[in-house]
């Protein structure tokens, strides 16, 4: 049987999908139980054990300075500032995403400005934040809305401008003024869109995120990974590595989720 | 019967391409006419026109003796050959958005007792086009036929002077296309409207209209094609069949069958 012909099964493709995850995995221990038998202070590969030790005294021992548990300060610190971020950016894609792909004169005016803003690389901009709104909360999150709302601005804008043109012209047809067009007929069939959008916006997000974090912060995921970075602590910062790729997958599988749910017209489900 | 829609003189000009030249005629209220011609021949430009989606370079179009703006409103319905139908709601909500654009303005829905006689005169009109037991199916989950149906349902819904035809059953399978066929017959008698419709099928155009338009070019420059415009070469008024039904043509068709076999 041809390769492009074999279907996997549903169990099958769990065994398929965590084996090189497993293996992954096991050539990591091996490395690392390798270099600890020739120096057991090693640092560069920590053993699980040491992941766990060190983890253990950041997620339940409070900070002596702050009085805070220091794994769970960071984790809502960064995801406080993501989910401002992003609920920004989704608001304006969805506002003005809207209006210039339904409204051909908005598009006319604004669609150059758009343009131009997404074609600036955020990061060179970042000095720009800072100076402009200091080093504080506000800095951080306008790097992530300025890093990804233009994508998802034009995303949506190509999406609405991209619908039929005859459901534009039926809609008139069935009276419907240019606000109805817009929030009637291109609001509801660009809001699936608008979920695939967050999703795949939430890669440069965190990317966003954790380099305003590394520059200056006090708290934060990316704040602490460049915090002991000093003292070669893999043993932290694989863990956060790690914990940042799952809540990163969570969000994702939560989006497809909720998008399937609320949009089930927009998925194929027929008969 | 009445002239619904008169064309005065109006042609169609892109830059210096011609697509519609000195076109002259009147629709009565009423009628079904049927417009064929060649591709390229101007007879998507033609429904643009009476569809608003467009307006003539020169002359003007008459809708009741007014001038038509050119622009789309609620007294044309049009179905055109796809996406005529909103993918994101149910049969019932597509088909009682045209009432909801009407009496919510700002919110563009309908609550309490007002959405359900929305919904009633919907199911209504779902019933008669054939899709009272599918009201909650999105179009996703319908049959070409099906989406076409609810097409004419949610366009019909709002009683317009003028129903337009874009090639509606282009797409369908034969079968298909005769159940639809009866269908637009039976709904033009029943509701006394007026059709318009484009098709590539000159079967469909002669069977179902009262009038045949045929589009096309009157002259022909080889070395400027684009300099003449296409006009009604052909204009045939059909025999009046508003009292007639289908049934009532087979039988006719027996009887003179049988009359050959007597004689013989």
């Amino acid at each position: 049987m041809r390769l492009v012909n074999r279907q996997v099964g549903r169990g099958g493709r769990v065994l398929l999908g965590a084996a090189p995850i497993l293996l992954l995995l096991l050539v990591y221990i091996v490395m690392a139980a390798s270099r600890h038998a020739v120096n057991p202070a090693d640092k560069i590969l920590p053993l699980p054990g040491a992941m766990a030790e060190s983890m253990s005294a950041l997620l339940f021992v409070p900070d002596q300075l702050t009085g805070q548990l220091v794994f769970w300060a960071d984790t809502l610190a960064s995801l406080q500032r993501l989910g401002i971020g992003l609920g920004i950016s989704t608001l304006m894609a969805l506002v003005v995403g809207l209006s210039l792909g339904a409204l051909p004169p908005v598009r006319a005016t604004f669609g150059p400005l758009v343009t131009g803003i997404a074609v600036i690389p955020p990061i060179a901009l970042l000095p720009i934040l800072f100076i402009a709104l200091g080093l504080g909360e506000t800095a951080k999150v306008a790097l992530i809305v300025i890093g990804i709302a233009p994508v998802m601005i034009r995303d949506i804008a190509a999406h609405v401008a991209a619908l039929p043109r005859e459901q534009i012209i039926k809609a008139q047809t069935l009276g419907a003024s240019s606000w109805q067009v817009m929030i009637r007929v291109a609001l509801p069939q660009a809001m699936p869109r608008l979920l695939q959008a967050i999703r795949l916006s939430l890669g440069p997000a965190w990317v966003f995120l954790i380099s305003a974090e590394a520059i200056a912060s006090d708290v934060g995921l990316g704040y602490r990974i460049f915090l002991v970075r000093r003292y070669l602590s893999m043993d932290v910062i694989l863990p956060y590595v790690a914990w940042i790729a799952l809540l990163a997958i969570l969000m994702d599988v939560a989006l497809t989720f909720l998008s399937h749910r609320l949009f089930p017209w927009a998925h194929g489900e027929s008969h | 019967m009445s002239t619904l829609l008169s064309f005065r003189d109006v042609w169609v000009e892109y830059g210096d391409r011609i697509i519609i030249e000195k076109l002259d005629l009147d629709i009565e209220e009423g009628s079904f006419v049927s417009i064929v011609g060649p591709s390229g021949a101007g007879k998507s430009s033609f429904l643009r026109l009476i569809l608003g989606q467009e307006g003539p370079s020169r002359g003007q179009i008459l809708m009741d003796g007014t001038p038509l703006t050119p622009e789309c409103g609620p007294d044309r319905g049009v179905v055109f050959q796809r996406y005529s139908v909103f993918p994101h709601l149910s049969a019932l909500r597509n088909t009682i958005l045209g009432m909801e654009c009407e009496k919510a303005p700002l919110m563009g829905r309908l609550f309490g007792s007002a959405k359900r006689a929305a919904e009633a005169e919907a199911t209504e009109m779902l019933s008669a086009v054939g899709l009272g037991h599918s009201l909650d199916l999105y179009p996703a989950q319908m049959s070409g036929g099906m989406q076409q149906r609810l097409a004419i349902a949610q366009a019909l819904v709002k009683r317009p002077r003028v129903l337009l035809l874009d090639e509606p059953f282009g797409a369908l399978d034969p079968g298909i296309r005769a159940d639809m066929h009866a269908l637009i017959r039976r709904l033009w008698r029943d509701y006394s409207l007026t059709i318009v419709m484009v098709t590539h099928d000159i079967r469909e155009a002669f069977s179902l209209g009262t009038r045949v338009l045929a589009l096309d070019k009157r002259r022909h420059d080889p070395h400027a094609p684009h300099r003449f415009g296409a006009t009604a070469v052909y204009d045939l008024p059909l025999r009046k069949r508003v009292d007639e039904t289908p049934e009532e043509n087979a039988a006719e068709l027996d009887n003179i069958t049988i009359d050959v076999n007597r004689n013989n």
